[in-house]
């Protein structure tokens, strides 16, 4: 899928991933989508819970072999 | 905008982290965050972090290496092995440091009180602690925290 900036948050504990996306999303324009990668086992449900509450829509997540990627909308 | 006021009382690397990973959380899901530091709280505000400490002493849920006795968790020296191991811990595990975490809630417009009382009791200077810091006592964090979403005390 196609994305407009990767963030790579491999090796990062909470909350770091969520702290550097929300900086990732703070210079791009509205719609634009981030791609999100990292090894956090929480991220799964802290960037959901991190697009319900700021409004930036979760496109999708997916797992594989211990690393997590996130699409991630600005909205 | 929704908002949150924590009060950081503890001054050890284990409770310190609480504070400055729930301030600078909020603040990045949009809440505007105010951390009032009383007591030993005031530690966190300090510009050298240093002294910020974990003891396995009195504290049997610190998960260690090996089972430890009081006697020997008394000894000279224990406080900083045992800060060391946390730290390398923590960094091992993709933690971010105090100072790290510090510098990001700053960065994410978090407002640091320092109990103006508090300094004024351990003799402490102005001079000890970060820039950008206010000053200020229990009616200066009730103003805020009357008007909170969550308000905790840590």
């Amino acid at each position: 899928m196609v994305f407009d900036k990767e963030l790579d948050a491999r090796g990062l504990g909470c909350p770091l991933p969520i702290l550097k996306t929300k900086k990732s999303l703070a210079d791009m324009a509205s719609g634009q989508v981030l791609k999100i990668i990292c090894t956090d086992s929480g991220s799964m449900k802290d960037m959901q819970a991190f697009a319900n509450q700021t409004g930036n829509v979760l496109l999708s997540s997916t797992e594989e072999k211990g690393e997590y990627a996130f699409l991630m909308q600005k909205k | 905008m929704k908002k949150m006021a924590i009060i950081a009382t503890k001054g050890t690397l284990d409770m310190a982290y609480p504070p400055f990973i729930l301030a600078s959380t909020a603040a990045a899901l949009g809440y505007e965050v105010q951390v009032f530091f009383t007591f030993y709280g005031l530690q966190l505000l300090r510009k050298d972090l240093s002294d910020v400490k974990i003891s396995p002493l009195a504290n049997p849920a610190m998960p260690m290496p090996l089972p430890m006795p009081v006697m020997v968790q008394m000894l000279p020296g224990m406080e900083t092995i045992a800060t060391m191991m946390m730290k390398d811990k923590l960094k091992k595990k993709g933690v971010a440091s105090l100072e790290e975490l510090r510098a990001l809630c700053l960065e994410a417009d978090v407002k640091f009180v320092a109990c103006q009382m508090t300094v004024d009791l351990f003799d402490f200077e102005r001079s000890d602690f970060i820039d950008n810091i206010e000053y200020g006592g229990a009616a200066t964090f009730m103003e805020f925290a009357g008007d909170t979403d969550i308000c905790l005390f840590v």
